[in-house]
């Protein structure tokens, strides 16, 4: 009984990480560019650590996780947000190179670079005169 | 035949407590500012200090200007620029630029002088210590 109790428990917690549902989880905000050669994505992740971002890329789909640690100490008094995980997902519809992919972390915000694969990249055919 | 009898205000009150759990955040949930008012801010105190934190991802430090007037009056005001890129398409633009400003009355006076700031992670902290006035005081009571 309890490991059936676990285990729905792990499937209903996003990100399927059960340790963090005392907590709520945030959307956070995205801005996506796309170049020639790259798609870039901007992100909005106050608070992220470096160490506590857990970026994955399968099968198309983009995953951000950012996780947040509780903050505060002593007496609430007024509170107009509130703290938690940071997650989000993204289907990426161009060819990337998932081995290229990079990413940075400035000031709170999640700078991802997604390099195009070579063969999606815009290129200027030759024409020969023969 | 079970007969009750109608309770028009109780039928409003349930209907109500009804909406209010439907649109019911957790927590002090996000956004409970309205739109608008940027950035949220949160505050908390301990017996010697008032905190105040807001997330200001990709803000830097020197451009943000934050102020404490007439003992309880608070200020911070700030930019953020969008990335300048060469070409190229957005597909999806959520996050905000420009200039923000937001006045804010704190619960109690704070010493102007010894407020203290720290920005990293877009996150910014206000340590603002509490006047002496306002500082909660242990009485001693003397046995007689």
């Amino acid at each position: 009984m309890t490991t059936t109790m676990t285990h729905s428990e792990k499937q209903s917690g996003t990100g399927g990480s059960p340790e963090q549902t005392y907590q709520s989880t945030f959307v956070p905000r995205f801005d996506i560019w796309e170049g020639d050669d790259e798609l870039l994505l901007f992100g909005d992740l106050p608070g992220v650590n470096v160490d506590d971002l857990d970026i994955r890329f399968e099968n198309r789909e983009l995953t951000i996780h950012g996780n947040v640690s509780p903050r505060y100490e002593g007496e609430m008094l007024y509170g107009e947000y509130g703290i938690g995980d940071f997650h989000r997902t993204f289907t990426i519809g161009d060819a990337i190179d998932a081995e290229k992919i990079s990413a940075e972390m400035h000031s709170g915000v999640l700078k991802l670079h997604l390099p195009k694969s070579e063969k999606v990249k815009p290129r200027r055919i030759e024409v020969k005169a023969s | 035949m079970v007969h009750t009898r109608w309770q028009p205000v109780a039928e409003l009150n349930r209907l109500r407590s009804e909406l209010e759990r439907a649109f019911a955040q957790t927590g002090y949930g996000r956004a409970t500012a309205g739109a608008g008012v940027f950035p949220p801010l949160n505050l908390w105190e301990n017996d010697d200090n008032l905190y105040m934190e807001a997330e200001l991802p990709g803000f830097e430090m020197d451009d943000l200007e934050i102020y404490v007037t007439g003992g309880n009056q608070l200020s911070i005001s700030g930019e953020r620029e969008q990335p300048k890129l060469e070409g190229g398409a957005w597909h999806r633009q959520e996050r905000a630029y420009g200039k923000f400003r937001r006045m804010f009355e704190l619960p109690c006076d704070v010493d102007a002088d010894d407020v203290s700031a720290n920005f990293s992670g877009g996150i910014l902290t206000l340590t603002m210590p509490k006047s002496e006035e306002v500082k909660p005081r242990r009485i001693e009571v003397k046995a007689s």
